[in-house]
């Protein structure tokens, strides 16, 4: 996926938004700073499908050699996919945040906080200032 | 990053390889330069080095040092040998942990005797009160800190005496494992000694700031090739976990005693009084206090500093204190304070993860020892 065609959380998350059947279906991932910055990949736990999640509410954690932090869904909805095979394919991850690298698909019920999102160029910005 | 942190000698070269800076104990310090992992595997299969001058620096002259601190020092100061270097813990009136430190006696170049005192930069203020505040006009004990004038180098891995060596013409090898030297090294009078932090072999160099930068691209220079690189505090993090070191504030504090730290052997309380040593015998005596273990975890997830170890019924009978995952072992590790009967080898440990129950075992410490 372009980065440009992307829209970005402050906790580093990235969020793609697709149409399928007329049904609002986002793609949830951690950005390649993010990833980079905590490099030393350890463990990745995703959710099962099935499960409804708030806007905002966290559905993973990430963990490296040094610390573990939580993963947020910037939309409400169910959780339709999960790429539960990445646990085991750390380098995946980190290789490809944008592409295999994908962490969950949700049918979007709840997109209001999408306004608060940035572009790909606002959240370059933060990542300069986060250095 | 706030500009009234302490920089090193070295700052402008770790900015200018990628060292990432945090604040460290009001220093601004590179966590890694490429990777925890890589710098941590570097360590233990060639060699890599350390800016450690945000240690505190301590020098003591005079004709009362030695029994000055040896009623500070929970091991014996009075005896030890010249080039000796000791580790000790410095203790409250209630045995509680100030710091833990090295304890080094010296001389100089022209022969004018001295004792060294290293601590840990986030205890360096309290431990220079602490000795100020036993200081006493009837006693001859200068004390000063250099720690802001000198520079500190930590050459770790099986590589490291060989390059220095190589580099300096001085051989860290032929010192015995914990002592130290003054020597001359690139025209500047240093301390060099076989001590570290990573339970590899390698040397420790406290300098001139103005040639710290020299002595370091020097050695990383000569070891490139060799897959020798600059590492930074996360695999020095790392390497001493693996190595079951106990680092301040999290091991150690004020309200833990040596007994239960499992430092005993860094206390001599044989017909000696220091600062801390009634209670100290007490604790020991009564020896009803929890201990710190090793264990490992099943699974990759980390249990880190301040997790709870449970029962079966969830009620919390002991804490993580350290934990990471283990490059060189490959699992999560972790050193932990729990009851003295479940501290025994193979002990199952439930541990709660952030809300989710994980199996631990106790295991025999240290993790990791250098062949």
């Amino acid at each position: 996926m372009k980065q440009e065609d992307l829209l970005f959380t402050q906790t580093h998350e990235w969020l793609h938004l697709s149409e399928e059947d007329g049904q609002k279906v986002a793609t949830v991932g951690l950005t390649d700073f993010a990833l980079k910055q905590l490099n030393d990949l350890v463990f990745v736990d995703l959710p099962e499908t099935g499960r409804t999640l708030a806007a905002g509410e966290s559905f993973g954690e990430i963990e490296s050699v040094k610390s573990v932090s939580d993963i947020y869904s910037p939309v409400g909805g169910e959780i339709v996919d999960s790429n539960t095979s990445l646990s085991e394919n750390l380098d995946r991850l980190s290789n490809d945040a944008y592409g295999d690298g994908w962490l969950i698909k949700v049918n979007v019920t709840d997109d209001s906080s999408l306004s608060e999102m940035m572009s790909f160029a606002d959240y370059q910005k933060q990542c300069e200032e986060e250095g | 990053m706030s500009q009234d942190l302490a920089k090193t000698a070295l700052y402008q070269w770790h900015v200018d390889h990628q060292g990432r800076m945090v604040d460290f104990a009001g220093w601004s310090m590179p966590t890694q330069y490429t990777s925890i992992v890589e710098e941590h595997n570097a360590t233990r299969q060639a060699a890599t080095l350390f800016d450690v001058s945000h240690m505190g620096r301590f020098y003591f002259t005079g004709s009362d040092v030695e029994a000055f601190l040896d009623n500070l020092a929970t091991r014996k100061v009075i005896g030890m040998k010249l080039g000796a270097i000791r580790y000790s813990l410095v203790t409250d009136e209630n045995g509680g942990i100030l710091d833990d430190v090295l304890i080094y006696r010296l001389e100089e170049l022209d022969g004018s005797p001295f004792y060294a005192m290293v601590v840990n930069a986030s205890n360096r203020e309290k431990i220079a009160a602490w000795i100020e505040s036993h200081l006493s006009d009837d006693l001859d004990v200068h004390f000063e800190d250099h720690t802001v004038v000198t520079s500190m180098i930590a050459v770790q891995g099986p590589l490291a005496n060989g390059l220095v060596t190589q580099e300096f013409g001085f051989n860290p090898d032929d010192l015995k494992y914990y002592t130290g030297t003054v020597v001359e090294i690139a025209g500047h009078r240093a301390i060099v000694s076989r001590t570290g932090y990573t339970g590899e072999d390698g040397c420790e160099i406290s300098i001139a700031n103005e040639a710290a930068t020299t002595v370091w691209e020097a050695i990383l220079a000569a070891g490139q090739e060799k897959g020798v690189m600059a590492a930074g505090l996360g695999a020095r993090d790392t390497l001493r976990l693996e190595a079951a070191m106990p680092l301040y504030g999290h091991e150690l504090s004020e309200e833990i005693t040596p007994v239960q730290a499992g430092l005993g052997f860094a206390v001599n309380l044989k017909e000696r009084q220091f600062i801390g040593s009634v209670p100290i015998a007490k604790a020991k005596e009564e020896n009803n206090a929890p201990v710190r273990v090793g264990f490992a975890l099943e699974g990759r997830r980390v249990a880190r500093q301040g997790y709870p170890i449970i029962d079966n019924e969830g009620k919390a009978i002991g804490e993580v204190t350290s934990g990471t995952f283990s490059p060189t072992l490959e699992k999560a590790i972790g050193m932990a304070y729990v009851p003295a009967e479940f501290s025994a080898e193979g002990t199952a440990l439930t541990i709660d993860l952030r809300g989710k129950r994980a199996n631990a075992t106790v295991v025999s410490l240290p993790f990791y020892s250098r062949k």
